[in-house]
């Protein structure tokens, strides 16, 4: 009963960390149609600057965090203002193309400047180890996963339902021409959205060194679970995403503690299904435009 | 009323051998004799340029994006290496023509899951089987030699004749034989009104279906030659180079394929083949100056391909040799046409 406990636990803070890290693209890929596979790219970006940062320069973890937050949305914006922004009307090839691209430098960059091997952040010593709560061992850093990426679910829910900001980007998703006819300044709002994702990818990688391991693949390895997350969760509101990301976190924890040698199989026979079974996502509202 | 023997005439007209393509194939030919020092990497890129072509049938045209053609690669490679390796099947032609169609089989039964859904959902479904096979390659490492791959596979003779020999001569012209069969039935099949078809379904399904295309039929039909293509490709590559490892699954493979198809130009037939040749030459050039780094480069060649405009680069790059033929042939004779130029 206890393991049942402590999987469920691990799942969930994989979850949330898999919806961090996901939910920017969820935005590009799901609201603004565009195919975004350089996504695990910005979060290895924000992995490896809080790496540096840390280990190199003596920063304080939590202190780190922001910065690749920051980092990452800053690349984020330029890139989406110099390349991406031509590449919203081409066609999917040429969007998977791009990205493709794009993610193939980033992991021959990182290697090239930080080395091939994986790398682990300097963790504060009040994080390590684990707690036993009624009998459940409770790991001190998944709990801190679960509390940040907890409040950054409810802000940013908060953020899409209550400002003026999240209306004004759902009117540019639902319809951008009558958005701008509106006044509402579709590409900067597109913009905005998409160094926010960006960040919260960076933020996703820092935290998730310690748990899916930072190596300069990292972006390709991962790749398919953030599309997981995105198509099985559809892309009505971040809702979607979020209980796929749980879904996901929870069926590859179980998954590898039950049946290990099936590996990654449940996982992919899972998406395989559902997506034969509801081809916009468990969530979705409509296909994609 | 006329427009029918008008489409069939043009149909006609566009099927009709070309001066440049016959030139193409004899340059292809006279590379045999003008490098027989290099008929390994010629080899290399005859496969290549194979798989290459199976994946413009689906990417040119009928436009199914596909992330996981190497799934189609990798059974064909692992069925003529089982096959081998086991004495199942020794002739390598018949063990060929098998691999390709276990392949084409994979091919039919997925293809049900890839015509459902937009590009995005086809996009996942073709990238999750290609890592599901990979998966399942690690799983059962007891048949397919996990990471390690399969080991000692031994060629017979092809047809008992002629016997596989270190220069790669042997397997450089009985894969130059299998892409030569294997595009003439391309090229049949796209050219007849079954092509047209697709290029209908690939320019606007809805429209295609309300004048009568049953759209998904055609789709599976596609797919599935297309999976006998990789299939054929991936056995070629296992025979070979006696080798089939987990790496025919990978990712990176689908990814290289689509760079391939997309230097040389979609919906041509010949863009695969033009592709293999530029791409190897690239690895070639790359590999020499940072062996270690090429992902780099080659991720690179995509942006700049894409920002620069792929219809506009095709015509850039043809432009030389088409002036060329143009001067000597005296009319209009072009070597290709990309798809987006195409009357």
């Amino acid at each position: 009963m206890t393991t049942l406990f402590t999987i469920l636990f691990d799942g969930v803070a994989y979850g949330m960390l898999l919806f961090v890290l996901a939910c920017g693209l969820a935005v590009t890929l799901g609201l603004m149609n565009f195919v975004n596979l350089a996504h695990g790219a910005f979060a290895m970006t924000g992995g490896y600057v809080c790496a540096v940062l840390v280990n190199n320069s003596g920063w304080p973890f939590f202190a780190a965090l922001p910065l690749a937050f920051v980092v990452s949305a800053v690349i984020g914006v330029a890139l989406e203002r110099t390349l991406y922004r031509h590449l919203y009307t081409r066609s999917h090839l040429d969007q998977v193309l791009f990205t493709i691209g794009l993610t193939f430098m980033s992991v021959a960059a990182v290697d090239y400047i930080m080395g091939s091997s994986r790398i682990f952040i300097k963790l504060p010593a009040a994080l390590e180890g684990q707690f036993d709560f009624f009998g459940v061992g409770i790991g001190r850093y998944r709990l801190m996963i679960i509390v940040i990426c907890g409040l950054l679910t409810v802000g940013l829910q908060l953020i899409l339902a209550k400002t003026r900001f999240g209306s004004r980007l759902r009117a540019a998703v639902d319809d951008p021409r009558a958005a701008s006819g509106l006044g509402i300044n579709v590409p900067q709002v597109f913009a905005f959205t998409f160094a926010f994702g960006c960040g919260l990818a960076g933020l996703g990688g820092a935290l998730s060194a310690e748990i899916l391991g930072l190596d300069p693949y990292f972006p390709l390895k991962f790749m398919i679970y953030f599309l997981i997350v995105v198509t099985v969760g559809g892309s009505s509101s971040i809702t979607g995403p979020f209980l796929a990301s749980l879904l996901l976190g929870i069926g590859d924890v179980a998954g590898k503690y039950y049946v290990p040698k099936m590996g990654p199989f449940v996982i992919y026979t899972i998406m395989i299904v559902i997506l034969i079974w509801r081809p916009n996502g468990l969530f979705g509202r409509t296909a994609a435009r | 009323m006329n427009a029918l023997p008008e489409v069939s005439s043009h149909a006609m007209a566009r099927s009709r051998w070309r001066g440049g393509e016959i030139a193409f194939w004899v340059l292809v030919l006279a590379c045999a004799f003008l490098f027989p020092s290099r008929y390994l990497i010629m080899t290399d890129i005859l496969r290549l340029a194979l798989f290459a072509l199976s994946l413009d049938l689906i990417l040119g045209y009928a436009g199914i994006v596909s992330l996981g053609h190497a799934a189609f690669f990798g059974v064909g490679a692992y069925c003529a290496g089982l096959l081998a390796l086991h004495g199942i099947i020794t002739e390598p032609v018949i063990a060929l023509v098998a691999a390709g169609l276990v392949a084409m089989v994979l091919g039919f039964l997925t293809s049900f899951l890839v015509i459902r859904g937009v590009d995005l959902t086809r996009l996942m479904v073709t990238l999750g089987i290609a890592l599901l096979l990979e998966a399942l390659g690690e799983r059962f490492s007891n048949i397919t030699g996990g990471t390690d791959g399969l080991q000692g596979i031994e060629m017979a003779p092809i047809l008992g004749l002629f016997a596989f020999d270190m220069f790669g001569k042997t397997g450089f012209f009985y894969s130059l034989i299998v892409l030569f069969l294997l595009f003439l039935l391309a090229r049949r099949v796209v050219n007849s009104p079954f092509g047209l078809s697709l290029r209908a379904i690939k320019n606007n399904p809805l429209r295609a279906s309300a004048i009568g295309v049953p759209v998904n039929r055609r789709l599976i039909a596609i797919y599935t030659l297309a999976a006998f293509y990789a299939g054929i490709a991936g056995a070629l590559f296992t025979q070979t180079t006696a080798l089939a490892s987990l790496d025919v699954f990978a990712f990176e493979k689908s990814a290289d394929l689509m760079l391939v198809l997309v230097l040389g130009g979609t919906g041509y037939l010949y863009g695969g083949l033009i592709g293999a040749v530029v791409f190897k030459m690239l690895q070639e050039f790359f590999s020499t100056i940072t062996p270690q780094y090429w992902l780099f480069w080659i991720g690179l060649v995509l942006v700049v391909i894409v920002l620069v405009g792929r219809d506009r680069m095709h015509r850039w790059a043809l432009w030389l040799p088409n002036l060329v033929i143009r001067k000597i042939a005296g009319r209009k004779a072009v070597v290709a046409v990309p798809e987006s130029d195409a009357p």
